[in-house]
C-alpha cells in the first residue's frame, strides 16, 4: 500500500509528469482520431437507419458520448477536487481546472447536437425537459467552476476553490436532475444499461467505439492543457527550463521571457 | 486538545456564541434600515414590470401572477446578497477569529440567519402589494409565504458558501449570483410546484416536503461547508 501510494505521488510531481504525460498525450489524441474515424464511419455510413427516426437517429452517434462524457467529467473534477482538498496533491487541482472547459465544450456539444435532432423530431428545438434542464444547469455549474478559477490572481487559491464549488456542484447535480424530472419531462429513457441494451449490435458497434474515442480524446485534451498549466505555474523552476530545452529552444526562450516578465 | 463536545457546556456555549453573533449582526443590519427598504421597492418594481410586459387583461395576468411574484422577491433577496465575509476579512476580523480558536461554525450560523431574518423576512413586507398589483387571491398567501421563508433560508445558506469561496475576490458580488443561481434551481422547482398546486386547488404537500427537506439539509451542511472553506482560505 505504502509503495503504492509513494508511486501515485512520483507520478503526479511536476517534473515526473511532464515527462510521462507526453507519450501518453499523443498516444491518446492518435487513438482517438482513429477510433472516431471508425466510429463516425460506422455509424453514419454503415449503420441500419431506424425504422422509426430515419437518419436523424444517426446523431446519437456523437450526442450520447458527448453527454456521458459531460456528466462524468464532472464527477471526475469532484474526486480530482477532494484528493487536492484531502491530501493536498498538487497536480489534482490542475486537473481540475483543467478538466472543466472540457466538460463544458461536451456540455455544449449534447446541447447543440440535442437541439439539432429536437427540430425534426419532437418538432421543436428547446423544451423545458428534465434531460435538457439539467443539462443546461450543468453548464452553468462548468462556467461557474471556470468563472471562479479565473478570477482569482493566485492560480493555487483559485485552482483550490474551484476544487471545492467542483465538490458542492457534484452533490447537488442529482438532486437537480431529480427535482427536474419531478417537474415534466419528455425525454426518452436510457436505451443502454449496465445490463443489456435494447440496440441492435449493428447500430450498437459504433456507439461503443465513440465512447471509447471520446473518453480518449479527453485524456489526451486534459494531459495537454495540465501539461500547459503546469510550465505556467512553474515557469522559472529549473525543470521547466530543462526540459523546454530539451523539447524545443524556442520555447524556453519564450519561457525565460514569460518568467522575466512576471 | 480534548474534545470539546464532551464538556457538558459545550452545547450551551455553542448557542450563546451563536445569538451573541445573531444580536451583533442583526444589529449593524437594521442601523442602515434603507439597506432593507431598497430590497422591497425593487420587487414592487419587478412586479410593476411584469404588468407593463403582460398587458391589462387579468386573464392572461393570472396565468403568469403566482411566478410573477415569486421571481420578483427572489431576484430582491438575490440583489441584496452580498458578501457575507468581505468586510470581515478584509480589516483583519476572520484572522482573528481563526487565531482565537473560537469555534467557527456558531458564528457562520449567526451571519446566515442575520442575513436571513432581515434581508429575506423584511420582504415579506412587499407580499400584501404585489398580491394586490397582480390580482392574486389570499388565499394563496399561506403557500406563498411558507415558501418565500422556506427559499430565503436556503439561499441564506447558499450564500454563506459563496461568501466564503470568493472571499478574496474584489469583484465577487457578480461571480456569487453566478455560483448560487445554478445551486438554487430545485429550491426553485419546489416552490413554484407548491405554488401552482396550490393555485390550482390541489395537494402541495410532496413539493413543500422537498423544499423544506432541501432547506433543513443546507441548514446543517452549509456552515460546515462554509468553514471548511474559509479555514483553508485564513491559512494560505
Amino acid at each position: 500500500m505504502n509503495k503504492l501510494w509513494l508511486y501515485l505521488n512520483q507520478l503526479g510531481s511536476p517534473p515526473n509528469f511532464w515527462h510521462w504525460s507526453g507519450p501518453w498525450m499523443r498516444c491518446s489524441f492518435l487513438l482517438a482520431l482513429v477510433l472516431s474515424v471508425i466510429g463516425l464511419y460506422g455509424g453514419l455510413v454503415l449503420a441500419p437507419m431506424d425504422y422509426l427516426q430515419g437518419e436523424t437517429f444517426r446523431i446519437i452517434y456523437i450526442h450520447v458520448p458527448a453527454a456521458v462524457s459531460s456528466m462524468s467529467i464532472f464527477v471526475f473534477m469532484a474526486i480530482q477536487g477532494a484528493a487536492a482538498i484531502i491530501w493536498r496533491i498538487k497536480i489534482c487541482e490542475i486537473f481540475v481546472v483543467c478538466a472543466a472547459p472540457i466538460g463544458a465544450m461536451f456540455t455544449v456539444v449534447t446541447l447543440v447536437t440535442g437541439m439539432l435532432w429536437g427540430k425534426p423530431t419532437w418538432g421543436t428545438y428547446w423544451t423545458w425537459d428534465a434531460r435538457l434542464t439539467s443539462e443546461l444547469v450543468l453548464l452553468f455549474l462548468y462556467l461557474g467552476v471556470i468563472a471562479l478559477y479565473q478570477s482569482y490572481s493566485d492560480l493555487r487559491a483559485g485552482a483550490r476553490a474551484a476544487s471545492v464549488l467542483a465538490i458542492i456542484g457534484v452533490v447537488n447535480v442529482p438532486i437537480i436532475h431529480y427535482s427536474v424530472q419531478w417537474w415534466s419531462t419528455l425525454h426518452q429513457g436510457e436505451t443502454i444499461t449496465l445490463t443489456g441494451s435494447k440496440m441492435h449490435a449493428s447500430m450498437l458497434w459504433p456507439l461503443l467505439v465513440m465512447f471509447i474515442a471520446s473518453k480518449l480524446y479527453f485524456l489526451g485534451s486534459l494531459l495537454l492543457r495540465t501539461r500547459v498549466t503546469l510550465i505556467q505555474q512553474e515557469s522559472g523552476k529549473a525543470w521547466v527550463r530543462q526540459a523546454l530545452a530539451v523539447e524545443a529552444p524556442i520555447a524556453a526562450n519564450k519561457a525565460k521571457h514569460l518568467s522575466a516578465n512576471s | 486538545m480534548t474534545n470539546p463536545s464532551s464538556q457538558p457546556h459545550f452545547a450551551k456555549r455553542w448557542l450563546q456564541l451563536l445569538f451573541t453573533a445573531l444580536k451583533h449582526e442583526l444589529r449593524q443590519r437594521l442601523r442602515q434600515p434603507s439597506q432593507l427598504l431598497h430590497p422591497i421597492g425593487f420587487a414592487v418594481l419587478v412586479a410593476l414590470l411584469f404588468g407593463f410586459a403582460v398587458g391589462p387583461q387579468p386573464e392572461k395576468l393570472s396565468l403568469v401572477a403566482p411566478a410573477a411574484l415569486f421571481i420578483a422577491l427572489l431576484l430582491a433577496n438575490f440583489l441584496s446578497m452580498e458578501l457575507l465575509f468581505a468586510s470581515d476579512f478584509e480589516d483583519g476580523t476572520l484572522d482573528a477569529l481563526a487565531a482565537s480558536g473560537r469555534e467557527l461554525v456558531p458564528l457562520l450560523y449567526g451571519k446566515a440567519l442575520a442575513f436571513w431574518l432581515a434581508q429575506g423576512l423584511s420582504l415579506l413586507l412587499a407580499l400584501p402589494l404585489l398580491m394586490i398589483l397582480l390580482k392574486l387571491s389570499a388565499a394563496l398567501a399561506p403557500t406563498l409565504i411558507f415558501t418565500f421563508v422556506m427559499v430565503s433560508l436556503g439561499l441564506s445558506f447558499l450564500g454563506l458558501i459563496g461568501s466564503a469561496l470568493t472571499v478574496r475576490l474584489r469583484a465577487g458580488a457578480m461571480l456569487l449570483m453566478l455560483l448560487i443561481l445554478p445551486q438554487a434551481v430545485p429550491l426553485l422547482i419546489f416552490s413554484l410546484g407548491a405554488i401552482n398546486a396550490a393555485q390550482l386547488g390541489e395537494s402541495n404537500a410532496a413539493p413543500l416536503l422537498y423544499l423544506s427537506a432541501i432547506t433543513l439539509a443546507l441548514f446543517v451542511l452549509a456552515p460546515l461547508a462554509a468553514k471548511g472553506v474559509l479555514s483553508q482560505e485564513i491559512n494560505d
